[in-house]
């Protein structure tokens, strides 16, 4: 499977977007909607013209057309064929590149085989539901054996469950095929559960490109970090198991309790939407639940930010602007926070 | 009310034709219509059509009809179903053809006759070249139409697949596009009909409005009533039979 590689890319929105993909690596485009991710996907799959280059294992491949670009394209709509079945929409791309027609039944079955749909082999597109779809679109993508694949915020249409179930799948067979992968999204949680690496992109320019915990812990500019939540990003000097499965780091003057994952803890990000402030102590355990001084308070459109002082800490918080009205917070006062647990991001 | 209608079964639908019939019959024997000449039962009509029938008078002008009508209208519709293809998948073709369809296609095909009189003269070609006239533009504009309205996102799927032009144009657009080109083919299986019966009435001597012209000399209304029916059935049954054939290559995926 190929490297691949942009070199001074400009289309629309998009201005000389440098951008290198490893063989074999999953890199996630992340960005907010209309930042140029789906251009970029297009540039790479030869569905548009375009200034710049495109390589394909160091080989220029800006002259080939799409259909000989040998690139899987999984679209955000799918757009299975609604007049063949599940295993003519498989074959498509093994007829219409006119292989020999011996092996396209094996290769769909196959296909089906490996896709968990052999049961759906000759229903109608309109017949699926959400998730079946999602696989039927993935195998007629992976039909012809691509040396690339793309996709583009493929499970947006999904339910949670059914998306979340999809991604570890979707990550385990591309591990399994080791195709070089571009997955498009602009959810974070979605990007730092499938990405080996995470780019940025905001206004048709490459802000960060890096590990997911190197995005989360050390964004590099501001519109970086307000994109990523603008987390609060804590030192852990120490921590501990304290077995089923929970751990405990000292952060500072904050304990903090964790999920144990078996790995020590370097850092935390708290993200400004994940702390839950209150006037009073909430009731119930201790847990994650720490008291602190406003220090100041700034409106955001929708939401406010309240910067509190928690020991040696200063942290973000966030509430809704309803909620924030129907509260009595003042610069000075002393309020209550709990961080939740499932929301904390450790590397 | 509805419901309880809705859920008779579909043989209760010839209720309401018998009942006309029945009212036709009688009113016509109590001879309550309007105007000088007397409007015949409906058993008088029937055994006009099987007088008409028994000497071979209907069948040879009802198969002058048919024969002019299939000619024209498959040769019209393929050549409507070619143009319109290129034209919808083409875009400077579309665009070079564009202006004229648009000033041709809204002319009433028989606002063609005096003009191909003068052209073709008076033979079996002038209904044959009428039909395609009426067969031409419709199948053309709704060929265009529903290839254009194909999403341009699937080309694109079948582009990334490997697909070339001419492949993706007959396994996904032209498919896609079948419901629109359909209606273009069943709107004008009727209007075929519609129209040879003018043609004939003004300048064939033969077929059924041929027939019909002779019969209103001789007020022999029994005879243009069964014109009418002949007319009204063949019309129905063209548009019924593209409707079925629609539905089987359609109503899998629709």
């Amino acid at each position: 499977m190929p490297s691949i590689k942009l070199e001074n890319i400009c289309k629309y929105i998009c201005r000389d977007v440098e951008l290198e993909i490893k063989d074999r690596e999953l890199l996630v485009l992340l960005g907010p909607s209309g930042a140029g991710k789906t251009t970029l996907l297009n540039i790479i799959a030869g569905l548009t013209d375009y200034q710049g280059s495109v390589l394909f294992d160091s080989q220029r491949v800006d002259k080939l057309p799409a259909s000989k670009r040998e690139v899987g394209y999984l679209f955000q709509d799918l757009f299975l064929f609604p007049h063949l079945d599940v295993s003519a929409n498989i074959a498509y791309g093994l007829k219409a590149r006119r292989q020999p027609h011996d092996g396209t039944e094996e290769r769909v079955a196959e296909l089906l085989h490996l896709m968990k749909i052999s049961h759906l082999a000759e229903r109608y597109p309109r017949h699926l539901s959400g998730g079946e779809k999602q696989r039927v679109a993935l195998a007629r993508a992976l039909a012809l054996s691509p040396r690339v694949l793309l996709l583009d915020e493929p499970l947006s249409s999904l339910d949670a469950q059914t998306a979340k179930y999809l991604r570890t799948e979707l990550k385990q067979l591309q591990r399994k095929l080791g195709i070089t992968t571009i997955y498009v999204t602009h959810d974070l949680a979605e990007a730092e559960e499938m990405a080996d690496r995470i780019a940025v992109i905001q206004e048709g320019q490459l802000q960060q490109m890096g590990k997911p915990e190197d995005v989360f812990f050390s964004p590099i500019n501001e519109a970086v970090s307000d994109f990523i939540g603008a987390p609060n990003i804590l030192s852990c000097d120490r921590c501990q198991s304290l077995g089923q499965g929970v751990m405990e780091v000292d952060c500072g003057t904050m304990n903090i309790i964790l999920p144990d994952d078996g790995n020590p803890v370097r850092r935390i990000a708290l993200f400004p939407r994940d702390i839950y402030v209150s006037e009073t102590m909430p009731p119930g355990p201790a847990v994650n639940r720490f008291q602190g001084v406003l220090t100041a308070i700034k409106p955001l459109g929708d939401a406010v930010r309240l910067e509190i002082k928690v020991g040696e800490h200063r942290l973000q918080a966030e509430v809704p602007h309803h909620i924030f009205e129907d509260m009595d917070l003042a610069v000075g006062k002393e309020v209550f926070l709990i961080l939740k647990l499932r929301r904390i991001k450790f590397y | 009310m509805l419901n309880s209608l809705k859920k008779l079964k579909p043989g209760w639908g010839i209720v309401p034709v018998l009942i006309f019939l029945a009212l036709w019959e009688i009113i016509a024997r109590l001879n309550l219509t309007p105007g000088q000449f007397s409007f015949p039962p409906f058993s008088t009509v029937m055994v006009e059509f099987y007088n008409l029938a028994a000497s071979g008078v209907l069948g040879d002008n009802f198969f002058a009809s048919l024969t002019r009508v299939l000619i024209g209208f498959c040769a019209g519709s393929m050549a409507g179903l070619v143009v319109g293809t290129a034209m919808g998948w083409m875009e400077k073709l579309d665009k070079a053809l564009h202006p004229i369809v648009s000033l041709l296609y809204p002319i009433p095909a028989l606002g063609w006759l005096p003009l191909l009189m003068l052209w073709i003269g008076i033979n079996e070609w002038l209904p044959i070249t009428i039909i395609f006239i009426c067969s031409f533009f419709p199948v053309l504009y709704n060929t265009v139409t529903g290839i254009r309205n194909v999403d341009k996102d699937y080309i694109r799927v079948a582009r990334t697949l490997g697909a070339s032009d001419f492949k993706i144009l007959t396994t996904v657009v032209l498919p896609l596009a079948l419901p629109n080109i359909f209606t273009g083919f069943r709107l004008e299986a009727g209007m075929a009909w519609r129209v040879i019966i003018a043609a004939e009435m003004v300048a064939i001597p033969t077929g059924i409005g041929a027939l019909m012209m002779k019969a209103e000399s001789l007020i022999r209304i029994d005879i243009i009533i069964v014109c009418l029916i002949v007319l009204a059935v063949m019309c129905l049954s063209f548009e019924k039979f593209f409707e079925f054939l629609e539905t089987k290559m359609t109503a899998r995926w629709r």
